[in-house]
């Protein structure tokens, strides 16, 4: 059997390390930073904002290169990269767009803003959504690491293109809300660091633990592939 | 490569011709988009002609993904599209001629579509326009088809493909609503302040590059047995 056996780890130190960092990050949010000028204490917001969306897009990055790595070395170790990167960052992805949509009501007074930033993130969830749900229907295992990789490929190109279509439309037509000139206090640019730090952390904390849940998945399914090919041929 | 590529299209469009079952559903579909918009939306209250260009080109393009899936969904009926693939010559002509199918269904419809949409809501058509309009619509149609075909041929092997299909095709969608709606806009002239529709133009162009050759360059992994 030359067939390589998909290994399936189980440590769980680095969780009190991000325990650690996530105490930090809370404390500079919520304690040390002062209340914002005219934003008061809804400026807390800001760091979950920014920090979700930091790590998404490293997260994003990721499932790009994963996929790229999958369609070149046809390892499924490979795709399941791309599977637990996509998830999380999907998850993140609805952070984002939560923490905004609530951040927005205050400071702009309304909860939707067709800004280019706002709609094309609006347009990535939409897109890993499809993504996820392509890949929950297919149904042979190679096949839906295949389409997955061709889907994540195309739409990294799509990004960028529809941020510039929505910003051109909404240069002719002006904007009511340009984007934020927000100046930032030392202590806050201090615990907008950390907050970023911390939610990377969180999302390879995810990504690992869904990692390891999809290599058991497909060690499962290797074993029952063992198991079942003697039967069926008989 | 050529021969292949005529005999799928020719085939394609034969089929088309006596069962005339895409372009019947696709032209019904985008004519009561309008129809429904014209009833929902007051046209005693509401002035038409400044969104005529967005419901055009919302009822093509949800028209478009009702056409642009069945061309490898009827293949998929006796795993006939195996045939294809297995078939001498090269598989970018099955590609390609499933893309040229889409996208003379989809422009035959729009053109078709094109009178009603412009009685049904009131739209002050100048006549010499018509040309630069064709070419807008024919723009925007294949910047559609060209990432469409390519979803299609995923879709045809999943579960449920024909309501996967709209999912993964509305975000890509966005870039040439709005800058074919805008296009159109501009060409049509009658918003104030007056569009130029040229840069929506040649963004749409720019758009088509990227999302032709992409497909092209994918396509191969699609079909690997």
């Amino acid at each position: 059997m030359t067939k390589r056996q998909t290994r399936v780890r189980t440590g769980t130190w680095w969780l009190w390390l991000m325990a650690a960092i996530w105490v930090v990050a809370l404390y500079l949010n919520f304690i040390y930073t002062p209340d914002a000028k005219y934003l008061l204490s809804s400026e807390r917001i800001f760091y979950v904002h920014m920090g979700s969306a930091t790590a998404m897009t490293f997260v994003y990055g990721i499932t790009f290169v994963a996929s790229i790595g999958y369609l070149w070395r046809r390892r499924l170790a490979w795709d399941r990269w791309a599977a637990a990167s996509a998830e999380v960052g999907t998850l993140l992805t609805t952070m984002v767009l939560v923490s905004g949509i609530i951040w927005g009501r205050t400071a702009w007074g309304s909860w939707w803003t067709w800004d280019p930033t706002i709609t094309t993130t609006l347009i990535l969830w939409v897109l890993f959504l499809g993504y996820l749900l392509l890949r929950d229907w297919t149904d042979d295992r190679e096949r839906r690491a295949r389409y997955a990789s061709v889907l994540a490929i195309v739409a990294f190109f799509l990004v960028p293109l529809d941020y510039y279509a929505v910003y051109f439309l909404k240069s002719i037509h002006p904007a009511v809300i340009t984007t934020h000139g927000v100046n930032l206090a030392p202590s806050m640019v201090l615990a907008m660091l950390v907050s970023m730090v911390a939610f990377m952390f969180l999302a390879a904390a995810w990504i690992l633990i869904r990692l390891r849940l999809l290599a058991a998945q497909d060690y499962v399914q290797e074993i029952q592939d063992r198991v079942r090919t003697p039967l069926d041929s008989m | 490569m050529g021969r292949k590529y005529g005999a799928i299209l020719l085939k394609d469009l034969q089929l088309e011709i006596r069962s005339k079952e895409t372009w019947v559903a696709m032209v019904a579909f985008a004519f009561m988009v309008a129809l429904v918009f014209g009833i929902a939306v007051n046209p005693v209250r509401v002035r038409l002609a400044p969104v005529f260009p967005g419901v055009l080109w919302v009822a093509y393009l949800f028209a478009g993904m009702l056409g642009v899936g069945r061309g490898f969904e009827q293949e998929a009926r006796d795993d006939a599209l195996t045939g294809l693939l297995v078939a001498p010559g090269d598989r970018l002509a099955i590609f390609l001629a499933k893309l040229t199918v889409a996208f003379v269904f989809m422009f035959t419809m729009e053109l078709l579509v094109l009178p009603f949409m412009v009685v049904l809501l009131g739209e002050p058509m100048p006549g010499g326009i018509l040309p630069l309009l064709a070419a807008t619509l024919a723009l925007g149609t294949v910047g559609f088809v060209g990432v469409g075909t390519l979803f299609a041929a995923m879709a045809a092997n999943t579960r449920a493909g024909s309501v996967l299909l709209p999912v993964l095709l509305v975000p890509f969608s966005v870039p040439v609503l709005i800058l074919a709606t805008e296009a159109t806009a501009g060409i049509l002239g009658h918003v104030a302040p007056a569009v130029d529709p040229w840069p929506w133009l040649h963004a749409l162009m720019a758009y088509d590059v990227v999302f032709l050759g992409l497909p092209l360059v994918l396509y191969e992994f699609i079909w690997e047995v």
